[in-house]
């Protein structure tokens, strides 16, 4: 599942590799409300196409997505950027991961040893404090929380279809803290990052001091809140 | 004296225009409420201000101005919470609308696909 967000230029690549790296998996381009092509180009290329209408943020994106999956049969659900940054030849590695280790959640992180991948200033200072909080919270060591390359079982499935979070970092964020929560498992396989393919990045670097404060916030009211609830499919739109 | 009258006016123009919202189903019982409550405690202030004064002695407030004050900047912030409460339901109403358009409208373009004798997405294409 590709979140994407006025992605033309990188989608149509991002989806080529995807289709030679994993031709046996199905391919769910969320649209969030583009004003560009990318629903046209993911629909070229005949992939699935969620084309949602208003920009609702990645974690809106995500929950949609989920919720796609759970009435139409999937049980799980890898996570990819779709700017080309994740590579789709790790996504076997991840899968085999969450047998491995009989995860619900596994996230592809960086700093976990692979690429060369760096932040810097405030936000890098955001993640280490985000990785050391939710690694002592869910039991195992995780360097990279805000990471977009993520699978999620079948438990985890039903779980972020009901409660996936839009707000503003939620969806890394909090959506750990929300598995932890429900007693689902976490863990982390190191992946390395890409640089982009096109287009350009949705948040510039001046806005990595706000992010700091955001994800403090996020994370605060995140471990503060009522334990989240499982969705079934007949919750939801009408099964096909 | 012409002050009172000024207030007296203003606040029961405020009322009927409440009233007026309301009648024209722009603006919802649930919300008008509290208008209506505030727009008649002013109605009846302005009328009888002995009753402030009183009330500021019984509450322990010299000036009964500031007590007024005091009371309505509560009144304010009591309602805006209510309203940013509100937007975040909305928020989240729109929000569960839009993945159910999003959900039926791909289920719609499959069909379709399917109907046409199309290739169906996920299926190889040449
Ligand atoms: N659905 C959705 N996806 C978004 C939005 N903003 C960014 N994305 C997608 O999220 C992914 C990562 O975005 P990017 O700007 O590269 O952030 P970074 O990888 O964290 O630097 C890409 O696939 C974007 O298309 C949004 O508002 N909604
Ligand atoms: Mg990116």
């Amino acid at each position: 599942m590709l979140p994407a967000w006025n992605e033309e230029i990188a989608l149509p690549l991002v989806l080529a590799e995807l289709r030679d790296a994993v031709p046996e998996i199905d391919v769910l381009v969320v649209s969030d409300g583009s004003t560009d092509r990318t629903v046209k180009v993911a629909r070229q290329s005949g992939v699935r196409v969620l084309d949602l209408p208003i920009n609702l943020g990645v974690g809106g994106a995500m929950r949609a997505g989920f919720k796609f999956a759970l009435v139409n049969g999937y049980d799980s659900v890898v996570q990819c950027d779709a700017d080309g940054q994740h590579d789709p030849r790790d996504i076997p590695r991840l899968v085999a991961a969450a047998e491995a280790t009989e995860a619900d959640v596994v996230i592809g992180a960086r700093f976990a040893g692979a690429g060369a991948y760096e932040a810097r200033g405030p936000r890098r200072w955001a993640m280490r404090l985000l990785s050391t909080v939710l690694s002592r919270l869910v039991g195992t060591r995780l360097t990279d929380t805000t990471s977009g390359f993520k699978l999620s079982g079948p438990r985890a499935v039903s779980l972020f279809a009901r409660e996936y979070p839009a707000e503003y970092l939620g969806d890394t964020i909090e959506s750990l803290v929300i598995a932890h929560r429900a007693g689902l498992t976490v863990r982390q396989l190191p992946v390395e990052m890409r640089p982009r393919a096109g287009g350009e990045p949705s948040h510039s670097p001046w806005r990595a001091g706000i992010f700091l404060g955001r994800a403090g916030l996020a994370l605060a009211v995140a471990l503060s809140r009522p334990a989240p609830r499982f969705a079934t499919p007949d919750h939801l739109a009408p099964a096909s | 004296m012409s002050g009172y009258l000024f207030a007296v006016v203003m606040s029961v123009v405020t009322l009927l225009f409440v009233v007026h919202l309301l009648r024209r189903r722009q603006l919802r019982e649930k919300y008008a409420g509290i208008w209506l409550v505030v727009s008649l405690a002013i109605i009846v202030l302005a009328a009888f201000p002995q009753l402030a004064i009183r009330l500021s002695d019984l509450v322990g407030v010299e000036t009964p101005s500031n007590l007024l004050f005091a009371s309505s900047l509560a009144v304010l912030l009591l309602v805006a919470i209510q309203l940013s409460t509100e937007i975040s339901a909305l928020e989240e109403e729109t929000r569960t609308i839009a993945e159910q358009t999003a959900i039926l409208g791909e289920r719609l373009t499959r069909l379709e696909d399917a109907a046409d004798g199309a290739p169906r997405p996920g299926d190889d294409e040449a």
